[in-house]
């Protein structure tokens, strides 16, 4: 059974998404919320594609014979550099200062796609940063709400530390605690939803200049490269 | 820790974390507010992650979770209510109090803030005070609304005709002459058999009136055809589309016509349960419903063996809605059902296989579920008989802004805009917004057009702006309308539909430039192209729209043509003059040039 992607075949198997297909079959499509250990969210839409004539996110898009799937077309390209540019503009990503820098899928998307700018006057949220827990910094101002430590908490770790509240532009990151502190809840460093975040709002204490800049996941070679072949 | 009220309301709701949106509503009508220490007590009672309620509690515009003053005034934001002079009312409103917008006064009293329309355009401007509409209101009535507050007597004391809702029905046709008995359209669908009444509704072409047109027979079948023994029957009477107030007067005046279609379609699709998805802004409605709800169980049309057919049960429940406009797209909708935030889901599957709980659902809008009741009685060919070839029937068009009798008014589809504007008595339109903010804009060499599914659509708002009106203030209104009410799960609408709103405060108020008009059109194609719902699919229609026909408005008032800065980086130097005592040019920044 095969689709074709730009004009390729891809092969796949009964159950499988467009993304999770051209994947596993050497293809990157760029994404964000989407991580294969967990069901797709459809919520960032960097992933979308030109589905049979139609966009669609390829991540919730399920495979089938005969799909017609374009995902490098300038159309394409440049919508997915819109909503990248969207995320840039709605947090407070100050990339030369931040830990997460060369291992974040925000940043490196945007380099994959020629994002140089945030196009838009930058909302400048007020967002908090939680340093209450011992072991674990949260910093909201990073999150781009994808939502993976909230599936990663509720449905791996069993403990819904995390969840969104707020609607719109409001929308915002919470924690499981009465004082809102990221101290007073339950989280434990074994938790799985401390290695999802795809930014850098969650991360873990002490551990940030390990890896030196320059020797980081993207520094080297493109999120399209790395993904699809992580082993070289 | 549980106190008496909070526990009486669990008990109330059964301790059932589906119902976690009714309870949350009505924990605010005892307490005011969500405290922080409620949403624990509620969590723990019903078991479930506090952070999953206060996730619900934050999603909802009318729960609160500060405290927001023992009276909380909120004006309704709608076009039609600005037109009306809500602004001046507010200012005086606020001034009695000495409040900004939004602030809670220091005695803890009052707080006055805004709210999206409240469907009340025909009788506006509009308020909710404590979740109570208001309407009508003028100076006198603010003076004694803020007496009231002042005088801190219950708003369940208040003088019942500031309550008033008035009924304006100022056009009939078949739909709202149309007389159904109880009972009758059933036992026309029982003895024609589920299988008969799912034809005829085809037969019918019946298309739902709440915006997607959709058939409804289609739409039953498909849900009476999917596996599984549970179905469900939802009407949703959310009717959150600002100007839109037709389903109003139909649950004022044809609530039994509502619930036999409900039956009906229980009975072709072999449903169980209903809900009835009340928009939270129409309380006033509540009392009728129950009344019918009650009056149709005792006459053996709902509960068991419904008209004596031995195995048909089924009943109606009322869920309540809490102040957000994407609640109407159905799978939000449903997700609100289920105590839910009101996210709209990824669809395929659709909710006529995997709606509430997951199971095969049929939502209507309410004026569908009456003509359904009516198509029961007299056939699909007698409703034919009205409309165009794509649009069998009646449409009621709620009929607010500058015209003479604002009210519904009922024609058969593929009446003209300029007849409608005609009857109601527009006597110099420049536009008309059809189908609310997410419909099409026309101008006036457009009123010929016909209100019909091949031309313009419409799910029922029909707002008129004379030559006196600003279309950029228009647009600027429906741009922060959506900006709210969006459910910001993807990225295109949650930032796009800000943004917008940005750009059309900016222009609005003369201070916007030529890139903030590309930049409007590159956004508003983005939202249509990438977003996840018909909300973020139409947030920018107003917007292109009014771009393409009324281009000169936002021209003229452009202050220069080129880009304005983000900031004004003299006025950043403001502060260091100021703690320096300098003002001399060399403290300026590029003073005599352009920043
Ligand atoms: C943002 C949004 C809001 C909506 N609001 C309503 C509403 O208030 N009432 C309604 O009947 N349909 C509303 N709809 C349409 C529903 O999703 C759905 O199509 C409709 O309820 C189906 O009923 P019908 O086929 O009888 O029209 C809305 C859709 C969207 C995208
Ligand atoms: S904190 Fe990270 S993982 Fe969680 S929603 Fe935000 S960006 Fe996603
Ligand atoms: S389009 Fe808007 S309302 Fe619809 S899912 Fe996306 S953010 Fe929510
Ligand atoms: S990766 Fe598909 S929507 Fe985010």
């Amino acid at each position: 059974m095969t689709f074709t992607l730009d004009g390729h075949d891809i092969p796949f198997e009964p159950g499988q998404t467009v993304v999770q297909a051209a994947l596993a079959a050497g293809h990157y499509i760029p994404h964000l919320c989407y991580h294969p250990e967990f069901q797709p969210h459809g919520s960032c839409k960097v992933c979308t594609c030109t589905v049979n004539g139609r966009t669609a996110t390829s991540c919730t898009t399920p495979a089938s014979e005969g799909l017609e799937v374009a995902s490098e077309t300038p159309e394409i390209q440049e919508i997915r550099r819109d909503l990248v540019q969207f995320l840039f503009t709605e947090g407070n990503h100050f990339c030369p200062s931040c830990e997460q820098s060369g291992d974040c899928m925000l940043q490196a998307v945007g380099y994959e796609l020629g994002v140089v700018t945030g196009h838009y006057n930058p909302l400048f949220p007020n967002r908090p940063v939680d340093a209450s827990h011992p072991d674990v910094l949260l910093d909201t101002n990073r999150c781009i709400l994808c939502e993976l430590c909230v599936r990663a908490s509720a449905q791996i770790d069993g403990k819904s530390i995390f969840a969104l509240s707020g609607r719109g532009i409001t929308k915002h990151l919470i924690v499981n605690a009465e004082s809102g502190r990221l101290g007073d809840t339950q989280l434990a460093t074994t938790d799985k939803a401390l290695d999802v975040c795809p930014v850098g709002a969650i991360l873990r204490k002490r551990t940030g200049f390990r890896v030196p800049i320059g020797r980081r996941t993207y520094d080297a070679r493109p999120i399209s490269q790395v993904t699809v072949e992580p082993a070289k | 820790m549980l106190h008496r009220g909070l526990s009486e309301i669990l008990a109330r709701h059964r301790y059932e974390p589906g119902r976690l949106v009714q309870i949350l509503r009505d924990v605010m009508q005892a307490e005011g507010y969500l405290s922080p220490p409620t949403i624990t007590a509620v969590a723990e009672a019903l078991r479930v992650p506090r952070s999953q309620v206060e996730g619900v509690a934050g999603f909802y515009a009318f729960f609160a979770t500060e405290f927001r003053g023992r009276y909380r005034v909120l004006f309704s934001d709608n076009i039609t209510d600005e037109m009306q002079g809500s602004g001046e009312l507010r200012r005086r409103m606020l001034d009695a109090f000495h409040l900004e917008l939004g602030e809670v006064s220091r005695d803890g009293q009052v707080s006055v803030g805004l709210t999206a329309c409240t469907g009340l355009c025909d009788q506006g401007p509009a308020m909710l005070v404590n979740g109570r509409p208001i309407a009508r209101l003028t100076p006198a009535r603010i003076g004694a609304i803020s007496a009231l507050i002042r005088g801190g007597s219950p708003v369940e004391q208040w003088p019942d005709n500031l309550f008033t809702i008035d009924t304006h029905v100022e056009r009939r046709d078949r739909l709202l002459d149309t007389v159904v008995e109880p009972g009758a359209a059933l036992d026309a669908a029982i003895t024609r058999g589920a299988t008969g009444t799912l034809a005829e509704l085809r037969a019918s072409e019946l298309r739902g009136r709440g915006g997607a047109g959709f058939s409804a027979g289609q739409k039953w079948t498909a849900c009476a055809a999917a596996p599984g023994p549970e179905r469900y029957i939802v009407c949703n009477a959310d009717e959150g589309e600002p100007g839109t107030f037709k389903d109003r007067v139909l649950l004022t005046t044809h609530i039994g016509q509502l619930l036999e279609g409900m039956t009906v379609a229980a009975h072709a699709v072999g449903a169980q349960r209903g809900f009835i998805y009340l928009r939270g802004e129409y309380p006033f409605l509540e009392p009728i419903v129950e009344a019918a709800l009650a009056a149709r169980r005792g006459a053996g049309l709902l509960g068991r063996d419904v008209r004596g057919v031995r195995g048909f049960d089924f009943d109606i429940e009322v869920h309540h809605g809490a102040g957000a406009y994407v609640c109407g797209e159905e799978s939000a909708l449903i997700e609100s059902l289920e105590g839910k935030r009101g996210i709209p889901r990824n669809r395929p599957p659709y909710p006529v296989t995997h709606g509430y709980l997951g199971k095969p659902t049929v939502v209507n809008n309410v004026e569908t579920l009456i003509a359904a009741a009516q198509i029961a009685l007299h056939g699909g060919a007698w409703f034919r008989t009205l409309g165009t070839p794509k649009s069998a029937g009646t449409k009621i068009l709620s009929v607010s802004g500058d015209v003479a009798r604002p009210g519904i008014y009922e024609y058969p589809f593929g009446v003209t805009v300029k007849q409608v504007l005609a009857d109601a008595g527009a006597e110099r339109a420049q536009a008309v917004q059809v189908g609310g903010p997410s419909g099409v804009l026309l101008a006036a060499h457009e009123f010929g057009r016909r209100i019909a599914f091949e031309d313009v659509p419409s799910a029922g708002a029909f707002m008129v702006f004379d030559e006196t009106r600003d279309i950029v203030r228009v647009v600027d209104n429906f741009a922060r309308f959506f900006a709210h009410e969006s459910c910001g799960f993807c990225t295109p609408c949650r930032v796009g539909t800000t943004l917008v709103k940005h750009m059309m405060g900016r222009l609005t108020a003369g201070e916007g430039s030529r890139r903030d008009l590309k930049d409007l059109t590159r956004v508003t194609r983005l939202m249509k192209s990438s977003s996840q719902c018909g909300l973020g699919h139409t947030a920018g229609n107003p917007v292109v729209d009014a771009l393409e026909k009324f281009k000169p408005a936002f021209v003229d008032r452009l202050p220069s043509l080129d880009v304005r800065p983000v900031f004004d980086l003299d006025a950043a130097l403001g502060p260091a003059r100021e703690a320096t005592g300098r003002d001399d040019p060399g403290a300026h920044f590029g003073h005599g040039e352009e920043t």
